[in-house]
């Protein structure tokens, strides 16, 4: 076919995302600027509404911060897997991978439903510690936020691992010989050489973890129960219990634009240091 | 100096090792967990487990104690199967369309294709239900269908790319100047050299759609209740122990997709590259 016209097979598409992606964006935007739930007074006042308030900025802060832990967690044991994954034989690299690829095709929902069984009153972290003696009473973990981290870290430990993968087998194995020949030891051949070269990779699932962490509704709600507010659980009560749609609008702006502009900032860095690598 | 790298290599091994360990036992032991928990005799979900017994999924598969959530597992289906195909047309045929284009007007359409998966869902979720209730839609199953083929097609789009860029040029080009027309070329040569990246692609789509939460929870209705925000329903208010049993058969679903995903196109190693 003439060349000229090929893109036109984008078309449909392209149609699409007008009429049911950019079209219900740009209505958000135009209704977080109505003062009233009713959408009848245009005004600022919801924007006013939210950002003069410092409980906001609490929830974003936590928000952001649960993104923070979530993607130190993951890269702590994620990377160390990572690494032992690389200096397995290919058979033990199979089982691995297909381990690390299966939650990924398991719901969200049941990945965090397993959670409640793990951490709840009468779950298997309670009954262990009370039956080897460490503790009388059973520990509140759900409804904690370091039971939602720990929850985090399982939940999105595929989106770290598999970046993280991809750059590492394509890693030049003869850089670590070199460096080991040289007399650098394994953990300064990890600081020096392999992390560096891998950097790609960590940002890519630093970027993916941050997002999806931060806007993982259902895991905040049923682990991190009502007291822990995060951005997600407002806009769903603005939204669908309230019914204060411009104020749902105006959060659910502040989540897109706050996970976006860290995102946008990581993979700044992530090219910046690929970039540094290849001189 | 040959004593002190011993003990760095030692205690590399041991960190490293002992960290990855901890990574895998995270992984893996809540989904034994939740199995085991599943085929409990009791009437909570205690572990460990007190006996061994099907009741849970026979309060599952009951048409008419579970119908609430068998109707969740249709529409759920149903939705994802449609979102799926629509999904495959339009996004092959953008992939096909953008994939030889160095245009900074394909870069930017790429670009926006891709969008859904940086964009956070509960923001277009929640977008979507107000576009379609401002614009007088009723709230319908079309409707779920249509928001989750925009959040899934980014993943038939990138692995059909991907596919377009291994192809070989020469191939289309020999065919063309043999004669063939572009259509006869893209039934006989191009696609079948694409279909192993349209499949995988269609299938991790496929089941982004069933795992859906955000664009279900603003567009469902009781009527069209989807499975993901039905066991959150069943998870939040008293804890009905047959999720354990749903998650038990995801689990199995899960663990034999992955099977026969290996099996036919290679799922890992397309998602390692």
């Amino acid at each position: 076919m003439r060349k000229a016209a090929e893109w036109q097979l984008a078309l449909p598409l392209a149609l699409a995302f007008a009429s049911i992606f950019l079209a219900p964006l740009l209505m958000l935007v135009g209704v977080s600027f109505f003062n009233d739930d009713k959408i009848t007074q245009p005004g600022f006042g919801q924007w006013a509404k939210f950002l003069g308030d410092p409980f906001s900025y609490k929830v974003i802060a936590d928000t952001m911060l649960l993104g923070v832990k979530t993607v130190c967690a993951t890269v702590l044991i994620g990377y160390p897997l990572a690494l032992v994954y690389l200096d397995a034989s290919p058979r033990v690299q199979k089982v691995l991978i297909f381990i690390i690829v299966m939650p990924l095709l398991l719901s969200v929902v049941v990945r965090t439903f397993a959670w409640i069984v793990v951490l709840g009153r009468e779950g298997v972290v309670n009954t262990v510690l009370m039956q080897i003696g460490v503790i009388s009473e059973p520990l509140r973990l759900l409804q904690t936020e370091l039971g939602l981290v720990i929850s985090l870290t399982q939940i999105e430990m595929p989106l770290m691992l598999l970046p993280l993968i991809s750059v590492m087998s394509r890693l030049d194995p003869n850089m670590r010989d070199a460096s080991a020949a040289l007399g650098a030891s394994r953990w300064r051949t990890l600081f020096t050489v392999i992390v560096p070269l891998s950097m790609p990779g960590l940002v890519a699932g630093c970027l993916l973890v941050f997002a999806s962490s931060t806007t993982a509704f259902i895991s905040q709600t049923v682990i991190g129960g009502v007291r822990l507010i995060y951005l997600p659980l407002l806009i769903w009560q603005q939204s669908l219990v309230v019914f204060n749609w411009p104020l749902a609008a105006v959060v659910s702006i502040t989540l897109l634009v706050s996970v976006l502009s860290v995102v946008s900032a990581l993979s700044y860095l992530g090219r910046r240091s690929s970039g540094y690598l290849h001189g | 100096m040959g004593r002190r790298r011993s003990f760095a290599d030692i205690s590399y091994g041991l960190v490293i090792g002992g960290l990855a360990v901890l990574a895998l036992f995270i992984i893996v032991a809540p989904v034994v967990i939740v199995l085991m928990t599943s085929f409990t005799e009791g009437r909570s979900l205690k572990f460990p487990p007190t006996g061994f017994s099907l009741q849970w999924y026979e309060a599952l598969f009951d048409p008419s104690k579970s119908r609430q959530i068998h109707r969740a597992v249709s529409n759920s289906l149903e939705v994802a199967a449609y979102s799926t195909v629509f999904g495959v047309l339009l996004g092959s045929l953008a992939a096909l369309g953008l994939s030889r284009s160095r245009s900074k007007l394909a870069r930017a359409a790429d670009s926006l294709f891709m969008s859904p998966l940086v964009l956070p869902g509960l923001t277009f979720g929640l977008a979507a239900l107000m576009y379609f209730t401002l614009i007088g839609l009723r709230p319908s199953i079309h409707l779920i269908i249509a928001g989750h083929m925009i959040v899934t097609v980014p993943f038939i789009l990138r692995t059909t790319t991907a596919s377009l860029s291994q192809l070989d040029p020469a191939l289309l080009d020999s065919s063309l100047s043999l004669g063939a027309s572009w259509l006869y070329t893209l039934r006989r040569v191009t696609l079948p050299l694409i279909a192993p990246g349209i499949f995988a692609g269609a299938f991790l789509a496929f089941m982004a759609s069933i795992d859906n939460v955000p664009v279900s929870l603003f567009l469902s209705t009781a009527r069209t209740d989807m499975l993901p925000i039905r066991m959150w329903g069943m998870m939040e208010s008293t804890l009905d122990p047959r999720i354990a049993a749903v998650s038990g058969v995801l689990i199995a679903a899960a663990f034999l997709l992955m099977l026969i995903m290996e099996w036919t196109v290679g799922l890992t190693r397309r998602m390692r590259d």
